[in-house]
């Protein structure tokens, strides 16, 4: 109780105008990212400035992490067991919210720019970014399929943690770049800055990027959701027509 | 070279989509088959999403079908008459089988189940045809005539049709129930259902080899129609860019395949099949009972 009151108090203190009022000035290589039909992932440069009306603070090191997060999805985790010889699905733990994509990048080692109470208070990390797991009371180990989904996510590029990835200069200039995967999920992706000194927050600061099919993608994407059975009938009108037409194509070369 | 798919939502290269259709392709002219029991487990190690894979195939096999019968119909090796049978038990059977599917989705296990059905069935055929083949084969070798089975218990049905480019006369209730329970087992596969109608086609109704290719094509192109329909409008996972670059190269493989298979002897065609069909099924039965890499599978709900 008394460790979460001086967290409280420590955590109102950095937000009072008696520290260096230091604020971000942010730059996005891109604010749209477009899917088109040869879209292979993509890469967003996130730079900045520190703005500051006082000199900069002497004792302390800036530290700056950005995280990039997109939509949060429900998930269902199966954890498997030998069952009579075979591979069986057998418990299932549900994550009412996980992001599609999570990266966090940081000027130095993660624990040095950010403390644990920060960390919680901003969900910052990755394992702070899945909400709300919950288990069956059958299954015991809750902790193992969060960090299934972490490790999974972690191996094809969703999730990434980026230490000393950020490029600080001056205390005042920063920049770094997010490589996103091609299996984007649509929607806004939320961009983070977090300014740290002594591993508490000074300054805060989000922007959004929009990840969008375009062109005939985005049609057919669209058609396929709104006009559900025209899309079969087209699906299947274009494969009719395309069997018929080779088979025309290869008799009139062969004749 | 990547192209991404807009209903998978993943980015995959366009070459290794090419030759996947054209391998199934081949396979398509050669036997047959829709080659749906290759193309959804091979879309799966590419990281398309199992729904879409399912659902996909079965749209391209539409489309090799459809070449695959014009080669066919040409050479005039495909009972219509039979495929019409068969394709009104199929139908049925399709209807009969989504409903099962999404029955065993509501109770969460319908990942293995499909998983078994595919061991157990290709097993089965696989094993039953190699072992067949090889026996006709050294049947043709030693001069001495196959003699045709006698289904006494086919015979003895009613309501008998002639089945003239196959040479038969029979009931018209085998045929129907082999074209439903094809049917029913298609749309939990999310295959074509060739590699079971082939065999249940020489086996069960005794068809000649020659004619068994054709009509089971002409068969699949209106059951997979059939799915792609029911798919696009229930799970909504037709992908028809992926299903664009599967034709592409299935196309042109099933003109390849089928110009293969008639210079083959039937035999050597069936234990063809019969040694693809029990290396698919060794390989996912191989998935089951070794230990996974990964324990835990991830599901996305919405």
């Amino acid at each position: 109780m008394i460790r979460r009151l001086a967290a409280l108090l420590l955590a109102l203190l950095g937000a009072t105008p008696l520290a260096a009022q230091e604020d971000v000035v942010l730059g996005l290589s891109r604010n749209v990212i477009s899917i088109s039909a040869n879209f292979d992932g993509s890469d967003i440069l996130i730079y900045g400035a520190v703005k500051r009306e006082t000199p900069i603070p002497p004792e302390t090191e800036l530290g700056v992490v950005i995280t990039v997060e997109g939509p949060y999805v429900p998930l269902t985790v199966w954890r498997k067991e030998r069952r009579f010889g075979i591979w069986v699905n057998t418990e299932a733990v549900e994550v009412d919210l996980a992001p599609s994509f999570y990266a966090v990048a940081t000027s130095a080692p993660f624990t040095s720019v950010m403390s644990h109470v920060e960390d919680l208070r901003h969900r910052v990390s990755v394992p702070r970014a899945i909400r709300s797991v919950g288990a069956p009371i059958s299954v015991e180990d809750t902790q193992a399929f969060s960090e299934a989904v972490i490790r999974i996510r972690d191996a094809d590029g969703r999730y990434q943690l980026l230490e000393d990835s950020v490029a600080v200069r001056e205390q005042t200039l920063f920049s770094t770049s997010v490589r996103l995967p091609a299996n984007l999920t649509e929607g806004t992706y939320r961009t983070r800055i977090f300014l740290t000194r002594d591993g508490s927050v000074v300054s805060e600061y989000d922007r959004d990027i929009e990840v969008q099919k375009v062109g005939i993608e985005r049609w057919l994407y669209n058609l396929s959701q709104s006009q559900p059975f025209l899309y079969g009938l087209l699906a299947l009108v274009l494969a009719l027509a395309a069997g018929w037409t080779a088979s025309a194509v290869t008799r009139l070369i062969r004749s | 070279m990547q192209l991404y798919l807009p209903i998978a939502e993943v980015s995959v290269n366009l070459i290794l989509l090419l030759g996947v259709g054209t391998i199934v392709g081949i396979l398509s002219g050669m036997f047959g088959v829709g080659g749906g029991f290759l193309i959804t487990p091979l879309l799966f190690f590419m990281g398309i999403p199992p729904a879409v894979a399912v659902a996909t195939g079965a749209n391209q096999i539409v489309a090799s079908s459809v070449s695959g019968v014009m080669a066919h119909l040409k050479r005039r090796t495909v009972d219509l008459k039979m495929g019409t049978v068969l394709l009104a038990g199929g139908l049925v059977g399709s209807a009969l089988g989504v409903w099962l599917f999404n029955y065993l989705k509501e109770q969460g296990q319908v990942d293995l189940l499909v998983r078994l059905a595919y061991v157990i069935f290709l097993g089965i055929i696989g094993g039953l045809m190699f072992f067949e083949s090889l026996r006709a084969l050294r049947r043709s070798k030693s001069g001495a005539r196959p003699k045709r089975r006698a289904h006494v218990w086919v015979h003895g049905l009613p309501f008998k049709m002639r089945f003239r480019a196959s040479g038969l006369y029979i009931s018209a209730i085998p045929p129907l129930l082999v074209g439903a329970s094809v049917g029913v087992l298609a749309a939990i596969m999310g295959v074509g259902g060739g590699f079971i109608m082939v065999p249940a086609m020489i086996y069960l109704l005794g068809m000649p080899t020659k004619v068994v290719v054709g009509t089971s094509l002409f068969q699949i192109i209106f059951v997979t129609g059939f799915t792609t329909v029911l798919h696009a409008t229930t799970t909504r996972t037709v992908d028809i860019v992926l299903a664009l670059a599967l034709i592409l190269g299935g196309v042109v493989g099933a003109q390849i395949g089928a110009t293969l298979g008639s210079r083959l002897k039937a035999e050597q065609l069936r234990i063809l099949l019969a040694s693809l069909v029990l290396a698919v099924c060794f390989k996912l039965a191989l998935d089951l009972l070794l230990t996974p890499d990964e324990l835990f599978v991830i599901e996305q709900t919405s």
